[in-house]
């Protein structure tokens, strides 16, 4: 009979507990943090092996990469929080390129003392977003900073995906005459992250858009394999987008004012707060465009899917040396829709 | 947007361009100051322009309050929060407006200045009270309509007893703006800078009224039509400016109606009066030293004027000889006449003030109209 006592080990204290140094330090409390709280959440094949890499077999075909980093203050905002947003963030960029998500890392930055709480709510919430979109968290790392160091959780995200035969979608693919459209109403994610932040509450209803939009992308794909470029307007709003566009394909852009869908709540929110929600970032949008002649089929597409409800056709790419782009105001005048001078917010994603 | 989307109509909008093409007169060219940057933004986000006739030009006046603060007021911010080391609450659009020595705040906070951008005076009230321990200084810019919230907040720091609050004051008048623009000799004198009539103020006329205008109409036989901010105020001012040209009419017309009234919001001017005095004299990018143009905080409540407390020494610092800030501010030149324009000065590297607020002519015109030039070459 063996002399060994059987380990027992106190269970983490999620309700009142914080993130000490162990649990980045790679003791037992760091393993036991990885196994209590990520391997219970985001459970699947790959992260069962305990390894610290995930393998998995590699289709044929183009594969895709992006990754991106979350550091938005606050980390809980209306309709979502830096966990989900995390999962969705890299999802999109994979997704971006036409691709099909398949796999995700993870990374967490952790500063000292904040509430495991909240890590837990986070973390719940990131498997929640990896489930229901069926692109599984395979490998990730847990690193633990002084406090002071940090601000909280900051996320860094990596995806994988493969893009299917036939589809070729970048940035500079826009042809003059080509077709601009969006998947539904621009600003709802930075006017509610700016309506919880502690100097500004203002009372709304507006949330965040924060979702997952390749299953949106199937199904443009599906309709249209001819996309031209695919983006989502993140950080910089339509705005940056179109201009990044712009710039990547050397041609111009007109967009009608009237055909832009904002809700009303964004745009009264946007006016007091004195912003242009072409300015204001997307987290669950995409901007798309595709020739002329697939215009309408695209838009079905779209508009067929529930996060592509509101899509609308809102202006063509023209030529133009100086890669402008340009609005048809609601007043009947014109001007130009230009990059973000500065900041205008920091910290939304 | 209920309230705001009626002022920014396409359809009404081009019936008043109609309207406005038929009430010139043939042969006749018409040029009118807007003064307030928010009128100048509107016209450029709007579009406006593309709506009136092209014998009507715009000259955008000089009432954009980043703008016109000169570069020594910036270096002196600065000091107060690096040698100081206080707190420095701004309002974001300072951030950017360049200091001596190619500094700015934003550059001074990223080498360790306390620099806080906020939303209203309050939000400086605030952070004083988190702070007790700190020196913390709000930068208080802008002409009369953002003078009533910083006299609250004085009165506010008395009553509380806050010990480490003050105010770096560098609130301006608009009357004696355009007085000095009125009195310039292009103006005035020589004519190289024809001037037919202005768009008043929209907010700083509902804490004055519309009655300070009534001298410059009378004096200089200039119209002045006080307009909202909206596209359609504007267009409606146009064309009330245009009617009075063409009568020989100058008399100050209120267009802003649903706001302004002749005396203004007493309450306000009471409060600023309680608060603030006029300085003797103070200098305006673009302007240069105006008098009687500015307030200061009265010596009773020296203790919350952070020039007094700190001791503050106003030092004039020359413009960049290749910035034409101060021409375009008094209406003498327009953005495009700048040869550094779109080039080295641009929104991300402003080079001169009225590139920086969004008010500002130059960041306007490059923000929302540059693609015009192309039009005319």
């Amino acid at each position: 009979m063996s002399a060994v006592k059987k380990d027992y080990v106190r269970p983490i204290d999620f309700k009142g507990g914080r993130v000490d140094m162990s649990h980045g330090a790679g003791g037992r409390a760091m393993a036991q943090l990885i196994d209590e709280l990520f391997l219970a959440a985001f459970d699947n094949e790959w992260l069962r092996h305990l390894n610290d890499q995930a393998c998995f077999a590699v289709p044929t075909g183009r594969m895709v990469m992006a990754t991106d980093s979350h550091v938005v203050s606050p980390l809980f905002f209306p309709g979502g929080d830096i966990g989900c947003l995390a999962v969705h963030g890299t999802i999109n960029d994979v997704a971006m390129s036409g691709a099909t998500p398949l796999y995700l890392s993870a990374t967490f930055i952790l500063e000292e003392g904040f509430p495991l709480a909240d890590l837990q709510r986070i973390v719940e919430s990131m498997a929640a977003a990896s489930q229901a979109a069926r692109v599984p968290v395979v490998t990730g790392d847990t690193k633990v900073v002084e406090k002071g160091k940090g601000d909280g959780v900051f996320i860094t995200t990596t995806g994988v995906g493969i893009v299917p035969e036939g589809v070729d979608v970048s940035g500079d693919r826009a042809r003059p005459g080509d077709k601009v459209l969006v998947s539904g109403t621009l600003g709802d994610h930075g006017v509610a992250i700016m309506s919880f932040r502690e100097n500004l509450e203002f009372e709304t209803t507006i949330r965040s858009d924060t979702a997952a939009l390749h299953e949106l992308v199937a199904c443009m794909v599906d309709a249209v394999p001819g996309i031209r470029c695919l983006r989502d307007p993140t950080r910089g709003g339509l705005a940056a987008t179109l201009n990044e566009f712009a710039r990547q394909s050397r041609v111009g852009f007109r967009i009608r004012e009237r055909d832009v869908p904002v809700k009303p709540e964004v745009n009264a929110a946007c006016e007091l707060l004195g912003l242009d929600p072409l300015n204001v970032a997307n987290e669950g949008k995409l901007v798309a465009i595709c020739p002329p002649g697939d215009a309408e089929r695209l838009l079905a597409a779209m508009r067929a899917h529930p996060l592509g409800a509101d899509a609308a056709i809102i202006g063509e790419a023209v030529e133009d040396p100086h890669r402008f782009v340009q609005m048809e105001t609601g007043l009947g005048g014109a001007r130009i829709v230009d990059w973000l001078a500065g900041e205008q917010l920091p910290r939304i994603c | 947007m209920k309230y705001v989307d009626e002022f920014r109509d396409g359809e009404l909008a081009r019936v008043l361009a109609e309207r406005i093409a038929r009430a010139v007169q043939p042969g006749r060219s018409y040029r009118f100051m807007e003064f307030c940057g928010g009128h100048t933004h509107a016209i450029s986000r709007y579009g406006v322009t593309d709506l009136l006739p092209a014998t009507i030009e715009m000259v955008h006046g000089p009432g954009c309050p980043v703008c016109v603060l000169p570069i020594g007021r910036i270096d002196n911010a600065i000091a107060l929060a690096l040698e100081h080391g206080a707190i420095l609450c701004t309002y974001a659009d300072t951030m950017r407006v360049p200091a001596s020595g190619r500094s700015s705040l934003m550059r001074a906070k990223a080498e360790g200045a306390d620099i806080r951008m906020v939303y209203s005076a309050a939000d400086a009230l605030r952070i004083a009270r988190e702070n007790s321990a700190r020196e913390v200084v709000f930068f208080a810019i802008g002409f009369e309509t953002t003078t009533p919230p910083t006299a609250i907040a004085i009165l506010e720091a008395e009553r509380a007893g806050l010990a480490n609050f003050s105010v770096f004051c560098n609130h301006v008048l608009t009357p004696a703006a355009i007085a000095n623009i009125l009195e310039s000799p292009q103006v005035r004198d020589i004519g190289t800078v024809p001037l037919d009539g202005f768009v008043g103020p929209a907010h700083v006329s509902c804490v004055i009224g519309s009655q300070p205008y009534e001298y410059f109409a009378e004096e200089y036989a200039k119209p002045v039509v006080i307009a909202g901010f909206e596209p359609l105020d504007v267009m409606q001012a146009v064309l009330m400016l245009v009617e009075q040209v063409n009568d020989g009419r100058h008399e100050v017309e209120n267009e802003f109606t649903r706001a302004v009234t002749r005396e203004g919001n007493t309450k306000a001017k009471v409060l600023v009066a309680e608060v603030f005095e006029l300085r003797r004299s103070f200098e305006w990018r673009g302007l240069g030293e105006v008098p009687y143009s500015a307030l200061r905080i009265k010596g009773r409540y020296g203790r919350f004027d952070a020039e007094r407390r700190f001791g503050i020494v106003y030092r004039s610092v020359a413009d960049n000889k290749a910035c034409e800030c101060g021409a375009i501010l008094r209406g003498a030149k327009r953005p495009k006449d700048c040869k550094v324009f779109g080039t080295v000065c641009t929104p991300e590297n402003p080079l001169g003030s009225c590139m920086v607020s969004s008010e500002g002519a130059c960041a306007a015109y490059y923000t929302y109209g540059r693609f015009r030039d192309r039009r005319a070459a």
